[in-house]
């Protein structure tokens, strides 16, 4: 990857960064802090690392990346729209009445979503139906997900997280959202699971610890995933909560508050300085 | 008197149609949640054991992985007992199969109180209710082994979400192998036109002896066969209530958001007549040998044929 792309990829963050403030700002609710934790994320993903057609968003061949936390909807519009799955003036009717951009991400609404999500711990499994369904077909598809560190305290994502490795799904790999914040405050004070890394390592995958707003950290994360065979790949990311908005980093209340009209302003400055 | 009928268990016959399906359909794929020899699915997994998705105890990981099978092309049966299809992994099928619209088959097996010596923890009462307030969601309570195997067949072939609810116990086989099951239609399998017995699964047999009762004391009654509860066929109870005047409803299953709700809000709806429910009124089971805990929660020809008069009383005529 060369300083350019990074550069690029960077900057490209930064969007969804400003749409992420604007949509929830226009839709008056929402989840920010989550949405901002992500991005750096979803701008590799989407842009360097994953195999998708936005002009043919059914193309059977594709790669599909899960939102299984996924209240950080507006993080996943903004990259759809930077990608060209929508238009990005849509982005502004967030959570409206008669809007496709449901509070929480609706498969049938929208181009570019893989599955429905929005009540907690069920991406992984949807995840694994699909790498599964790969394998079967003989399809170059690779499955990606991320999921939220407060989402963790579900059981479900332990129960997928043994089917994951059951099946051996090495054209998988999944994020966690490590910002170590949920709605009530610290992860670890809600209800720890103490070291996350070692827990997905227990269950048996391929483990890496990175920083989730480092871009070459997180590409390299995706080659070495692929490189991973027999096995399917966790990326323990830490990330900050409300990443890009000083007035929102590592708060818990910006968990799911949406900004005033004079924050989302300030917030708004600090991000389109950050553009060239 | 003609000899008993041949007795088979619908989920039995759930087993033996997801075979022939996979043998004719490559995208048909079973999921089980570590019940294969009970619900079936393991004459499917010997045969098409790289299409058979072992899951383990984990119901709600189940429904998930069925969603993304299904997301992704595939025709996923899903299969446990009902209590856990409709109740352990509500949230999975609500969220991903049902809002979702996703392709995603549900087969719940021990269905209903004559799961038997498991007792209420294990007896679905209730999964019905459950299901059919899901919107978009296809439930069908097959009557027979006949029924089961073409129900499966219209689940695979209809596209969205179905619950197929079967049962453990063997049930009198009522249909001819010609029979065709079509999703939304119900069955007249004997004309009446004193009052109309409207019944889903186990009660569809114990509704044709309780119209031989009825017979006896000079009452005539229809029996209907509602193999489909959602979308349920509002023609043929509206016709019932027309041309008989009196409905009674038989289902192994809670009174409370089942088919004798269905049909009650049609009646109440379209063409308002007296409705008497035969089921469980509102109380969990018990442990204990299936035919005896059918009679202890009323679940008998009797029961069905003294309601049957209670409702043709009510009409005032």
């Amino acid at each position: 990857m060369t300083k350019e792309e990074v550069r690029e990829l960077q900057q490209i963050a930064q969007r969804l960064r400003l749409s992420i403030v604007k949509s929830v700002a226009a839709a008056g609710s929402g989840h920010p802090g989550g949405s901002l934790s992500i991005a750096d994320i979803l701008a590799t993903l989407y842009f360097k690392e994953m195999r998708i057609d936005p002009k043919n968003p059914a193309w059977p061949d594709r790669d599909r990346f899960v939102l299984s936390k996924g209240h950080a909807a507006p993080a996943l519009y903004a990259v759809l729209a930077e990608a060209g799955f929508i238009d990005k003036e849509e982005l502004m009717t967030l959570r409206q009445l008669g809007s496709r951009l449901q509070g929480h991400p609706s498969m049938r609404h929208v181009p570019g979503v893989e599955i429905s999500t929005g009540s907690l711990g069920q991406g992984l499994s949807a995840a694994n139906g699909m790498a599964i369904a790969a394998k079967l077909d003989n399809r170059p598809t690779r499955v990606y997900a991320i999921i939220g560190d407060g989402e963790s305290q579900e059981g479900q994502i332990w129960e997928a997280s043994m089917t994951s490795v059951h099946y051996k799904l090495d054209n998988l790999m999944v994020f966690l959202d490590y910002n170590g914040l949920q709605i009530d405050g610290r992860v670890h004070d809600v209800k720890s699971f103490r070291d996350p890394g070692a827990k997905w390592q227990a269950f048996g995958w391929h483990v890496l610890e990175i920083d989730g707003h480092d871009i070459e950290a997180i590409y390299s994360a995706c080659q070495e995933a692929k490189a991973t065979k027999g096995k399917p790949t966790m990326v323990v990311a830490h990330t900050v909560k409300g990443k890009g908005v000083p007035f929102m980093e590592n708060i818990a209340d910006w968990h799911g508050k949406a900004p005033s009209k004079e924050q989302a302003e300030e917030a708004i400055r600090y991000l389109e300085a950050s553009l060239v | 008197m003609t000899d008993a009928p041949r007795k088979i268990a619908t989920r039995a016959a759930y087993g033996k149609a997801l075979a022939k399906l996979g043998e004719l359909n490559p995208d048909v794929v079973v999921l089980d949640s570590d019940l294969s020899k009970s619900t079936k699915t393991d004459e499917f997994a010997k045969r098409f054991p790289e299409r058979f998705i072992q899951m383990g105890v984990a119901e709600a990981d189940m429904m998930g992985t069925a969603a993304g099978l299904a997301a992704s092309g595939k025709i996923p049966f899903a299969s446990t007992f009902a209590i856990f299809a409709s109740g352990r992994a509500y949230d999975q099928v609500r969220q991903t199969a049902g809002y979702g619209k996703l392709n995603v088959k549900i087969g719940a097996s021990h269905g209903g109180i004559t799961v038997g010596e498991d007792g209420a923890s294990h007896q679905a009462l209730e999964d019905i209710a459950l299901m059919r307030a899901i919107p978009g969601m296809t439930v069908i309570v097959p009557a027979d082994a006949v029924e089961t195997e073409q129900a499966v067949f219209a689940a695979a072939r209809h596209e969205g979400p179905v619950y197929i609810r079967t049962g453990r116990s063997g049930v009198p086989v009522l249909f001819d192998e010609d029979y065709e099951f079509q999703i939304g239609k119900a069955a007249t399998l004997r004309e009446g036109n004193d009052v109309t017995i409207i019944a889903c699964g186990v009660m569809v047999s114990i509704s044709l002896e309780a119209a031989d009762i009825l017979a006896d004391k000079g009452v005539s009654a229809r029996v209907v066969n509602m193999g489909t509860i959602k979308p349920i066929d509002v023609d043929a109870i509206v016709k019932a209530a027309k041309e008989t005047g009196a409905i009674v409803t038989a289902e192994e299953h809670s009174i409370i958001g089942g088919l004798g709700s269905a049909v009650c809000e049609v009646v109440g709806e379209m063409y308002p007549v007296p409705v008497e429910r035969v089921g469980v009124r509102d109380v969990f089971g018990q442990s204990g040998p299936a035919h005896e805990l059918m009679q202890t929660y009323g679940l008998t020809a009797d029961s069905i044929a003294e309601a049957a008069i209670k409702a043709i009383s009510r009409t005032g005529t």
